[in-house]
């Protein structure tokens, strides 16, 4: 019997009219993500992370394929499944706290005036920016944008929240920073989380699963890295862990070497790493050094 | 720093005010008597041999005297400079608020709708170029009343620029803010009233200032044309009259209002603009 997921992304694909013929940008796109997982998606730019996270929004369609939330298929946008921009698409007429507010508002049509105020203020509070509730988005730095597009996208309470590199335009004091608060209210919250990330370390703090991507073009997710590191995780507490530099190095060798090598092109009609094209499960903390080599071998 | 800039800058527009009406002043007196009148000359009750210019200080004691009562009527060729201006701001706006009220629907319409762009195109821009006063002949035939047909004037030259800047606006919104609204399940007309108007309203405004401004230059000759009242017959009547004191004068007039129109949009507009 196949486990059903929470969300469950089955043979997803998204092809281009191209100059010659289509350009595929990732095909076969298999993974499934459990009630109140936090899970980070790591590739190349252009293997299509984006597309990926905009056909969960319902943002974008997928030409092959589908996805499946709580038993139903996704087919247009939702408040039940929130998203983070990274340029935080705040609406700068709006002041911070009335972001929330619009936002809340909608989510909670029956709720008073009073009490969207106060539970958009509580958001607000959760990510540190209690006090600069009236300043608008042109007033605030970049990192606090992002908090206050976290605190909407967390106030609005969304079974799936997707987060298109949060804290990639942020430098990198500021985005640790985040980092903990985004902790901090996922723990309060038990969200369940889709992110896409660049920084691999950002990913070992956040995620409980990582999920990698070959190069484009015919993309495919070809691991998903459990992350067995307890929480609650620090920044500077977690690279201490005995299992931190493991999946490290892991994720690193995979976007440096494998994510080529796995490339569907440059392997064609050879073993293709797992023959359901289901991502393979790693869990790197208990991988020894010499097998770690012979797994892809 | 900034309050002692303000203070040269007004400094110097006093100087420059004073030189400019000094020299105007001293160009214009009347030639110094160099023989006596002849009978006949004062017979004609004295006059000069050229008409001049009337000097600055003439202007200005014609401004005081019609300024201290604006709004007398002594018949149909002798009102107050208010009830001419009065007549002439009337037309101007209901003529740019009905423009406005057709515009901003349908450029709205437009810019939301690509299909709706590419067809109604090809008509404003046949449209737009018109001189506004070539539809006077058109209009009073139509129309049959000249009043109506000035306003319809004033409509007809607002449309376009609003019209544009509302569809430049909306079709500029960026695609972050609508996907914002898309999240969140807003409908249509929710997204158009809580997230493109807002977005839209500076460049939407803009279009209206260039509309008012232009609504303002075209008054003055419609009323030319069209005559009765309204501050552009006023000018015209008091050429005919050969009164250029009283010409100059309302010169200013309209420069003035045509400044206080702008100023009122320019003030509304600072309310609307957001940063990015």
């Amino acid at each position: 019997m196949m486990k059903k997921y929470f969300l469950e992304v089955d043979g997803l694909g998204k092809r281009y009219p191209a100059k010659e013929g289509e350009l595929s940008v990732f095909e076969d796109v298999n993974f499934g993500i459990e009630k109140g997982e936090f899970i980070c998606i790591i590739g190349h730019s252009g293997c299509g992370k984006s597309s990926i996270l905009n056909i969960l929004a319902g943002l974008d369609s997928a030409t092959e394929g589908g996805v499946i939330m709580n038993g139903k298929e996704v087919s247009g946008p939702s408040l039940e499944r929130g998203v983070i921009f990274q340029n935080y698409s705040l609406l700068p007429w709006r002041s911070a706290l009335k972001n929330i507010t619009f936002a809340v508002q909608v989510r909670f049509a029956q709720w008073s005036k009073e009490k969207v105020v106060e539970h958009s203020l509580r958001f607000l509070e959760l990510v540190g920016l209690k006090g600069g509730e009236h300043r608008k988005p042109s007033q605030l730095s970049g990192g606090m944008r992002q908090r206050v597009s976290i605190a909407r996208a967390f106030a609005t309470q969304p079974q799936l929240l997707l987060m298109d590199e949060p804290f990639g335009a942020l430098d990198a004091l500021t985005r640790g920073i985040i980092q903990e608060e985004l902790i901090k209210i996922w723990s309060e919250t038990q969200q369940t989380v889709f992110m896409i990330t660049h920084d691999v370390d950002e990913a070992i703090l956040l995620a409980d699963r990582i999920l990698l991507m070959t190069n484009g073009p015919r993309a495919r997710i070809a691991e998903s890295v459990k992350v067995s590191i307890a929480r609650p995780r620090e920044r500077n507490t977690i690279i201490h862990h005995p299992a931190y530099y493991k999946i490290r190095n892991h994720l690193v060798d995979f976007l440096v070497s494998r994510s080529k090598e796995l490339n569907r092109e440059n392997n064609q009609g050879v073993n293709e790493y797992s023959n359901d094209n289901k991502p393979v499960e790693v869990d790197p903390a208990k991988i020894k050094e010499s097998e770690a080599v012979a797994l892809h071998a | 720093m900034s309050k002692s800039l303000n203070f040269r800058a007004t400094l110097l527009s006093v100087i420059f005010l004073v030189l400019m009406l000094g020299i105007w002043e001293a160009m214009n007196q009347a030639p110094l008597k160099t023989r006596a009148l002849s009978e006949y000359e004062l017979l004609m009750g004295g006059a000069d041999q050229e008409a001049r210019v009337p000097p600055p200080s003439a202007v200005i004691k014609l401004a005081v005297s019609e300024l201290s009562h604006p709004f007398y009527d002594a018949g149909p060729n002798d009102k107050g400079i208010g009830i001419q201006l009065a007549y002439s701001l009337y037309r101007v706006l209901s003529g740019f608020f009905l423009a406005a009220l057709i515009a901003i629907p349908l450029g709205f319409l437009i810019g939301m709708s690509p299909l709706m762009h590419k067809a109604l195109n090809p008509f404003i821009q046949v449209l737009r170029p018109i001189s506004p006063l070539a539809w006077m002949p058109l209009a009073l035939f139509v129309i049959k009343d000249s009043e109506a047909s000035s306003i319809f004037v004033i409509f007809i030259c607002s449309i376009w620029p609003m019209l544009i800047n509302t569809a430049f606006g909306v079709a500029n919104v960026r695609d972050d803010w609508i996907n914002v609204a898309r999240t969140h399940e807003l409908k249509a007309f929710k997204t158009a009233i809580l997230v493109i108007l807002p977005a839209a309203a500076p460049t939407i405004l803009t279009g209206m200032r260039i509309s008012m401004g232009i609504a303002w230059l075209v008054i003055v000759a419609a009323e030319m044309l069209v005559g009765g009242t309204g501050i552009g017959y006023y000018v015209w009547n008091e050429w005919n009259n050969l009164d250029l004191s009283s010409v100059i004068f309302s010169i200013l007039m309209i420069g003035m209002v045509g400044m206080l129109l702008d100023l009122t949009l320019s003030s509304i507009s600072r309310l609307i603009e957001y940063q990015e």
